[in-house]
């Protein structure tokens, strides 16, 4: 059998071939392959500074803000190498959304926030825009506590629910992969919950890409997981045979907490 | 273990008491100026005074309307003019210009321009525009103004936007947002009450700069709209008023004083209510 999804006959969203990634001199990501399954949910996982953010920076580019990180290899999405020069990055990150760590809302009303990432790419309507915020709050589980309210500043609201304002800005332009960079780890478990409810609705209609230190957080949403270490893919495979058993040694001790 | 902690507390007390002192000086020069301007100048500020244009040698009573009318033609077109060239320059430096040469250069300029004293400002505008044109105006004392608001502008732009957390910036950028649109509508907005501060404040600085005016808007005895001709100013007007003999020359000069004092107070309360508001919606 064949390492990759995609020769098993899985619909695969991005496919990562030989990807190296360097921060300077410094080698974040060292020879990373592997397929990221369409609408599933992959989940990250492994010790911290292992580059589980720097592989996810790379699928949108995101590192490309800063000069002096570069990314080689491949990153095949709708048959196109996304690391190629030519590729309009603006279109890249509008089809490949990504929610962060701590919540970022902008500085404008509720409502705003959802519409101006959606104004970008598309001339709605003003009931068409304001049937398309609402979808996104319904989706992100926020809509019924903040109905009242979509013209307060965004940053009026509570650290979760502004987490979750993210995640609705995120999916309201409805791109075709959610890149998610540890979105419950300064929430509290009600939030989380949420959140993982959340996640496990997405699926149905986006591919998702979520790094966790949860491991159970891991088991519960995911369909495949990937362990990497030290910059490396040590392994991949479906989430239920990683975490049950585990082809690699390394893979068993982080799993079971004798290391990490 | 005792001694070390009544030292510590005799220090303490006697630092305090030292930073009081210092406080109570600088706070009896400023208080002292203050009274002395609202005493000599607030009888002065009668209903002539913001009716009427300056007298003329030796005649009676008279008003400041065309110093007053003058100043705010000046500096609103200076702000004008200022406050979008400084935001773009700022947002230049902040958000594109990490590295290039023109923004090294821009960053070197600004900060001559910032410490270059007023009157070399004015000399310079004097030299390029006022010898030129063969007359002074009240446009080139707003080209003088200009070149000592644009500098003040730029930099606090520059550095509201330094404050910017990156992952605000990432997080706009990820939703494919094209690089303007980020420092415009997200970097800038976030900063807007720090922003408004500068321009206040800088506003705050133009209104009573002397040394530039005098080598370009001059002065007129008389009530004009025209910023081709020479035009009268608060701060020149006090200027040849206060040296003046004339006794009701020099009410007038405290008058004004008073007057352009009050406004920078106003603005300086003005730029902390919008950037206390500002920061915390
Ligand atoms: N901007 C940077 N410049 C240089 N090195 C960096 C930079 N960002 C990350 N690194 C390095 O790259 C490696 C991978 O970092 P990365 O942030 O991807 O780890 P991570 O797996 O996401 O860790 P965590 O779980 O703590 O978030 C680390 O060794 C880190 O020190
Ligand atoms: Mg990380």
């Amino acid at each position: 059998m064949s390492e990759f999804l995609s020769d098993q006959g899985v619909n695969v969203a991005l496919k990562v071939r030989d990807l190296d990634f360097y921060y300077g001199t410094f080698k974040g990501l060292k020879s990373v392959s592997m397929d990221i399954a369409e609408k599933k949910v992959t989940a990250f996982i492994g010790p911290s500074g292992c580059g589980k953010s720097t592989l996810l920076r790379t699928f949108n580019r995101m590192y490309d803000l800063y000069p002096g990180q570069r990314a080689e290899g491949q990153i095949l999405f709708h048959g196109q190498n996304t690391l190629d020069k030519g590729v309009d990055l603006n279109l890249l990150r509008a089809r490949i959304g990504m929610v962060f760590q701590k919540p970022t809302p902008f500085p404008m009303s509720i409502y705003d926030n959802i519409a101006f990432g959606v104004r970008l790419y598309e001339d709605l309507s003003k009931a068409d825009m304001d049937n398309r915020v609402q979808w996104a709050l319904e989706q992100a589980a926020l809509w019924t506590e903040v109905k009242d309210k979509l013209h307060q500043s965004g940053l009026s609201l509570s650290g979760g629910q502004q987490q979750r304002l993210c995640i609705a800005r995120g999916v309201a332009v409805k791109p075709d992969i959610l890149l998610l960079d540890e979105p419950t780890s300064a929430l509290d478990p009600i939030s989380t919950a949420k959140i993982e409810e959340l996640v496990f609705e997405l699926k149905n209609s986006y591919t998702i890409a979520i790094v966790t230190h949860n491991m159970q957080q891991a088991a519960r949403v995911s369909d495949f997981t990937a362990y990497m270490y030290l910059g490396e893919l040590i392994e991949f495979g479906v989430t239920d045979e990683l975490f049950v058993k585990p082809k690699r040694k390394e893979t068993e001790d982080y799993i079971t907490g004798r290391f990490g | 273990m005792d001694a070390r902690y009544k030292r510590r507390k005799l220090t303490n007390s006697l630092s305090t008491l030292l930073s009081g002192v210092a406080v109570g000086i600088g706070l009896l020069g400023l208080i002292w100026i203050l009274a002395t301007l609202f005493i000599k100048g607030v009888p002065a500020m009668n209903w002539a005074f913001f009716t009427e244009s300056t007298p003329a040698p030796g005649s009676e009573g008279g008003g400041m309307i065309n110093a007053i009318v003058g100043s705010l033609l000046i500096v609103g077109l200076t702000t004008l003019v200022s406050t979008p060239i400084g935001i773009l320059a700022g947002i230049y430096l902040a958000e594109f210009g990490d590295r290039s040469k023109i923004a090294a250069v821009t960053r070197f300029v600004t900060d001559i321009m910032l410490s270059a004293p007023s009157i070399v400002i004015g000399l310079f505008v004097y030299a390029l525009f006022v010898a030129t044109t063969k007359h002074f105006s009240g446009w080139s004392g707003s080209i003088a103004l200009s070149l000592i608001a644009v500098p003040v502008v730029v930099r606090t732009t520059e550095n509201m936007l330094k404050l910017v957390p990156g992952s605000l910036r990432e997080a706009a950028f990820a939703l494919g947002m094209p690089r303007w649109r980020v420092s415009l509508d997200v970097c800038l907005r976030a900063v807007q009450g720090g922003v408004i501060t500068g321009i206040l404040l800088a506003v705050a600085r133009i209104t009573g700069e002397t040394a530039p005016l005098l080598f370009t808007a001059l002065n007129n005895q008389f009530f004009s709209w025209n910023m081709d001709q020479p035009m009268a100013n608060l701060p020149v007007t006090i200027f040849n008023f206060a040296m003046s003999p004339y006794e009701n020359w020099q009410e007038l000069a405290w008058g004004a004083s008073a007057l352009i004092a009050m406004l920078v107070l106003l603005l300086n309360i003005v730029a902390r209510v919008a950037f206390r508001e500002k920061s915390h919606s």
